[in-house]
C-alpha cells in the first residue's frame, strides 16, 4: 500500500481508520495525538456516544465512540483500539477507533468532495471521497461530527 | 517611541487613582469643607493628568488639567465646593473612567469627547474668576513642554560619583582611544509621572550616542523608578557634549541637562556646603515620592497569567504526591518522605494561594458611588455599611463577583427600600440603610447584602408565580416559604418586567445565582415581610484545590467535597420513611431526604440487599440530603479540572480529578444534588 511520498502543496496527508469494513480518513491537521485503550471513566447523563474521559499527561479528556456516534453496534475493545486525539477549536477530544491503518497522501485530484447538504445531519460528519489505488477511503469532516455533539 | 509596555502600569495605576479620587470625592461630599479631602483630590487628578501626558493620551490629560484649575482654586480658597461643582466632577470622574476602559481594550483612549465637561468647568471657574485668567491658564496645556528652567539652581551631582578602579580603568582608556568621557546629570520634571518609562528612554538615547559606565542610582533601581527626579551618569561617546545635550534634550519632560567633560571629577570631590543644602532642599521636596516609592518597593505586579502557571504546577506536584502515597512501601525511611513531602506541597499549596488572594476591597470600592447615584436616581435616602472589606477571596472569583453584587445592591436600592414617605408611616427611620458584610466562614468566604426595607412578599411571589403557570395551583398550595423564595431564581421568573412591582426582587436573580454557582458557590435569601430581607452568597476560598472524601458507588469511585459534608451515618433499611414517595430518615429530629446515588448517576446494577447502608449528609445552606454511597474510601487533596466544553450540559458532575494511580474520578456537584 506504500504511496508516492508526495509532500507538493496539492496534497493533503490523511490518518486512514479502518472501523469494521470502511475506511475513513482524517486530516492529519487536526490529530494531535494516538494512544492506546485505556481506563475511561464513565461520565453519566452524558450523550451515549461520548464514552466517557481519560487522564492524557495530566489532562482530562472526553473521549467518543466512532461506533456510536455513527450508530453501529458497539464492539468490546481489542488490541487493535486505539483513541484518536483531535484537537477542534482549541478543546482536545479523543475518538476510539477500531484500528489506525496508515498515513497517506492524496492530491486534490483524487479527492472529490461531497457538496454539503445542510438539512442532512449525517451528511455533515463526511467531506468527501478519496481514491487510493483502487480503494475507496471515507474522508470525515471532523469539525461537522463534533461540534454537532454538543 | 514604545510605550506599549508601559501601559499595563499605566492602567493599573490609573484605576488606583481613579479609586481614590472617587473615595475622596464621596467624602468630600460629606463634608466640603474638608482641606485634606481636596488636597487628596487635587493630587490624583494632577498625577493622572502627568500619566496620561507621557502616554500621550491627550484627551484624559486636557480633562485632568481642567480639573486641576478648577480644584486649584478651591485649594487656594477662592472657591467653594458645592453640590453642582461635585456633581461636574462625578461626571469627570465616569469620562475618565470611560477613557481608561477604552485604553484597556483599544490601548487608545479612543474618541470620546469631555468638551461639554472642560466647557462646565470652565464655567465653573468663570464664574468665580477674572475672565482674562482663565483663558491663559486653559491654553495653557502643560504637563507635555520640556522647558528647560534655569540649570543653576540644579546641582551636577554627577561631580560627587565616584567611580571604582575598574569603571577608572575603562575610562583612561576610553580617553586614550580618543573617546570623549562626560559626566551627566539628568533632571525630570517635576510633574513625571512613569519615570521608569522616561529613564528608559533616555538610556536608550544614550546607547546610541556612545557607551555607559556608571549611573547613580543603578540602572536597575532606575527602571524599578527608585529614584527622585534625577539620576547621573559617566558615558563615553564620539560625540560632542553639545549633541548629547541636544539630543537628550529633546526626550520630553527632560527638564534639564548638566554636562561636563570627565576629567579632573574622577577623583572622590569635596561637596561643597551649597550643594549640601541643595540636596537636602531636594529631599525635602521628593519626600511625597520617597515614601510612595518606600511602599510601593515591597510589593511586585505579576501578571495574572504567571500565577496560573504556577497554581497549574502545584496542582501537577499534588497528583504526584497521591501517587506516590498509593505506592505499596514498608519501608519506614520511604513513608517518612512521603509524608514530608505532603506537609511541602500542602505549605507550597497555602502560599500560592495566598499569593492569589485579594481584598475584597477592590470591589467593595464602586458600591459607595453606586449607592450615591441610585440614591439620587430614585429620590430615597439610602446609608450604605460596609464591614469586612479586608476579606480576601482567589483573583479569580474577585474578578467575576462584581456584577453579581451590584444586581443585589440595586435590587436592594431599588425593590427593597421603600421611599422615605413610606418609611416614616411605617415607623422606620427615613434612612434606608442597606448593609454589605464580607467574612470568613472556614473554607468558605460569605458576603451578605442586606437591607432594612419592606422584604419580600411571599404572596404576592406566589401569585405572580401562579398567574404566570410556573407552578400549579397545587404546588402553590404545598410550597413551602422558602421555595417560593426561591423560585426569585429562575430564569423564566426574571425575564419578566411585571415583577419589579412586586415589592420582591427579580431582574436578573438567575443571572446572579448561575454567576456564583459558576464559581462554585450558592446564594440564599432571608426575609421578613415589613422588615427587611439579606441574599447570602457563599463562595469557596479556593478555585482549583481541595479536600475530598473519596467514596466507592458500585466500581466507579467519586469525591465529595468535603466542606459541604455534614457528617456520615450507618442507617438501617428499616428506619427509611416515606414522605410523598420520596425515601427520607429521621435524622436525630430532623427529616432529611435520600438520594441514591446509584440510580441518579445512572449505574446499572442489581440491589445489593444489604441491611445497613452508608449514608453522607451533606448540606447546602439550610438544607440537607443524605448520600448513599457503597463504602468510604477517605479524604483526599484534591485538584479539580473541567471536564471541557463537550459534556458542559452534565449538572451533577462539577468536574474530575485525577487519583493517585492515574485514574479520573467525578467531583459531585452538591449544589445541584440536593
Amino acid at each position: 500500500m506504500a504511496e508516492t511520498v508526495l509532500k507538493s502543496e496539492d496534497t493533503k496527508q490523511f490518518i486512514v481508520i479502518k472501523q469494521g469494513k470502511e475506511k475513513y480518513g482524517i486530516n492529519i491537521s487536526y490529530i494531535h495525538n494516538i494512544v492506546r485503550i485505556q481506563s475511561i471513566t464513565r461520565v453519566p447523563k452524558a450523550p451515549k456516544y461520548m464514552t466517557g474521559v481519560i487522564n492524557l499527561r495530566g489532562e482530562i479528556i472526553p473521549v467518543m465512540s466512532l461506533r456510536l456516534r455513527f450508530g453501529l453496534q458497539a464492539e468490546p475493545f481489542t488490541n487493535t483500539t486505539r483513541i484518536i486525539i483531535v484537537k477542534v477549536s482549541g478543546q482536545a477530544i479523543g475518538i476510539i477507533v477500531d484500528e489506525v491503518e496508515e498515513v497517506i497522501n492524496l492530491r486534490d485530484t483524487d479527492m472529490e468532495m461531497i457538496i454539503k447538504d445542510a438539512t442532512d445531519e449525517k451528511a455533515n460528519y463526511i467531506s468527501g471521497v478519496g481514491k487510493v489505488g483502487t480503494e475507496l477511503v471515507t474522508l470525515l469532516n471532523i469539525e461537522g461530527f463534533i461540534v454537532v455533539s454538543n | 517611541m514604545d510605550i506599549s509596555q508601559y501601559l499595563e502600569i499605566f492602567i493599573e495605576e490609573a484605576k488606583e487613582h481613579l479609586q481614590s479620587l472617587n473615595t475622596s470625592l464621596l467624602a468630600l461630599e460629606k463634608d466640603a469643607n474638608d482641606k485634606d479631602l481636596i488636597n487628596e483630590v487635587f493630587r490624583s487628578a494632577h498625577t493622572l493628568k502627568g500619566m496620561a501626558a507621557t502616554m500621550g493620551f491627550k484627551k484624559m490629560s486636557v480633562l485632568t488639567h481642567n480639573m486641576e484649575n478648577v480644584l486649584s482654586e478651591i485649594r487656594n480658597d477662592q472657591m467653594q465646593v458645592d453640590v453642582k461643582l461635585l456633581d461636574i466632577l462625578f461626571q469627570c470622574l465616569d469620562a475618565l473612567e470611560g477613557y481608561v476602559e477604552k485604553i484597556i481594550e483599544t490601548s487608545n483612549e479612543g474618541d470620546g469627547d469631555s468638551d461639554a465637561l472642560v466647557a462646565q468647568l470652565d464655567a465653573k471657574l468663570k464664574a468665580e474668576m477674572e475672565p482674562a485668567t482663565i483663558i491663559k491658564e486653559v491654553a495653557k496645556v502643560d504637563g507635555l513642554e520640556s522647558t528647560p528652567t534655569a540649570g543653576d539652581e540644579r546641582a551636577a551631582k554627577h561631580k560627587k560619583m565616584t567611580v571604582t578602579d575598574f569603571e577608572a580603568h575603562a575610562l583612561s582608556r576610553a580617553k586614550a582611544e580618543d573617546y570623549n568621557c562626560f559626566g551627566i546629570t539628568i533632571y525630570l520634571a517635576d510633574s513625571c509621572v512613569l519615570k521608569s518609562a522616561r529613564a528608559f528612554i533616555i538610556f536608550r538615547t544614550l546607547e546610541k550616542l556612545g557607551q555607559l559606565i556608571k549611573s547613580t542610582p543603578a540602572v536597575q533601581d532606575i527602571e524599578d523608578e527608585k529614584f527622585d527626579f534625577d539620576f547621573s551618569l559617566f558615558i563615553v561617546s564620539k560625540e560632542s557634549a553639545e549633541k548629547v545635550k541636544s539630543d537628550l534634550m529633546r526626550i520630553a519632560e527632560v527638564e534639564t541637562v548638566l554636562i561636563d567633560d570627565i576629567e579632573g571629577i574622577v577623583g572622590a570631590p569635596e561637596q561643597s556646603e551649597e550643594e549640601k543644602k541643595e540636596s537636602k532642599s531636594d529631599i525635602k521636596k521628593s519626600t511625597d515620592t520617597k515614601n510612595k516609592a518606600a511602599t510601593t518597593n515591597r510589593t511586585v505586579r505579576v501578571d495574572i497569567e504567571r500565577l496560573d502557571t504556577l497554581m497549574n504546577l502545584v496542582s501537577e506536584l499534588i497528583i504526584i504526591k497521591n501517587g506516590l502515597e498509593t505506592v505499596e512501601n514498608t519501608d519506614q525511611n520511604f513513608n517518612d518522605q512521603i509524608e514530608y513531602l505532603e506537609r511541602i506541597t500542602t505549605n507550597l499549596h497555602d502560599a500560592v494561594m495566598k499569593v492569589r488572594m485579594v481584598p475584597i476591597e477592590r470591589v467593595f470600592n464602586r458600591f459607595p458611588r453606586l449607592i450615591r447615584d441610585l440614591a439620587r436616581k430614585l429620590d430615597k435616602q439610602i446609608e450604605l455599611n460596609m464591614t469586612g472589606e479586608e476579606t480576601e477571596l482567589d483573583r479569580t472569583v474577585i474578578d467575576e463577583i462584581g456584577d453579581p453584587l451590584v444586581h443585589l445592591i440595586r435590587n436592594s436600592g431599588d425593590h427593597g427600600l421603600e421611599i422615605p414617605s413610606v418609611r416614616i408611616k411605617n415607623g422606620k427611620d427615613a434612612v434606608g440603610h442597606v448593609e454589605l458584610k464580607a467574612y470568613q466562614d472556614g473554607n468558605n468566604v460569605v458576603i451578605e447584602v442586606a437591607d432594612d426595607g419592606n422584604g419580600i412578599d411571599i404572596a404576592r411571589v406566589k401569585a405572580k408565580a401562579f398567574e404566570k403557570g410556573t407552578i400549579s395551583a397545587e404546588q402553590a398550595e404545598a410550597m413551602a416559604d422558602q421555595e417560593i423564595i426561591e423560585l426569585l431564581f429562575r430564569p423564566s421568573f426574571s425575564t419578566s418586567d411585571v415583577i419589579s412591582d412586586v415589592s420582591g426582587r427579580g431582574v436578573g436573580l438567575d443571572v446572579v445565582k448561575t454567576k456564583i454557582e459558576a464559581l462554585g458557590g450558592d446564594i440564599e435569601v432571608e426575609t421578613a415581610l415589613g422588615k427587611g430581607s439579606k441574599f447570602i452568597i457563599r463562595l469557596p476560598l479556593t478555585l482549583a484545590i481541595i479536600q475530598a472524601l473519596m467514596v466507592n458507588i458500585a466500581d466507579e469511585k467519586y469525591a465529595i467535597p468535603l466542606n459541604s459534608i455534614q457528617n456520615i451515618e450507618d442507617v438501617n433499611i428499616q428506619d427509611i420513611k416515606y414522605i410523598q414517595n420520596e425515601e427520607v430518615i429521621n435524622l436525630r429530629g430532623q427529616v432529611v431526604p435520600i438520594v441514591r446515588l446509584d440510580g441518579i448517576l445512572e449505574i446499572e446494577r442489581e440491589d445489593d440487599g444489604r441491611d445497613v447502608i452508608t449514608v453522607v449528609i451533606v448540606k447546602k445552606g439550610d438544607k440537607k440530603a443524605g448520600f448513599v454511597v457503597d463504602s468510604l474510601i477517605g479524604q483526599q487533596e484534591i485538584v479539580i479540572k473541567t471536564l471541557g466544553k463537550f459534556l458542559t450540559s452534565i449538572r451533577m458532575i462539577a468536574g474530575a480529578t485525577i487519583l493517585g494511580d492515574g485514574e479520573v474520578a467525578l467531583i459531585l456537584d452538591v449544589n445541584t444534588l440536593v
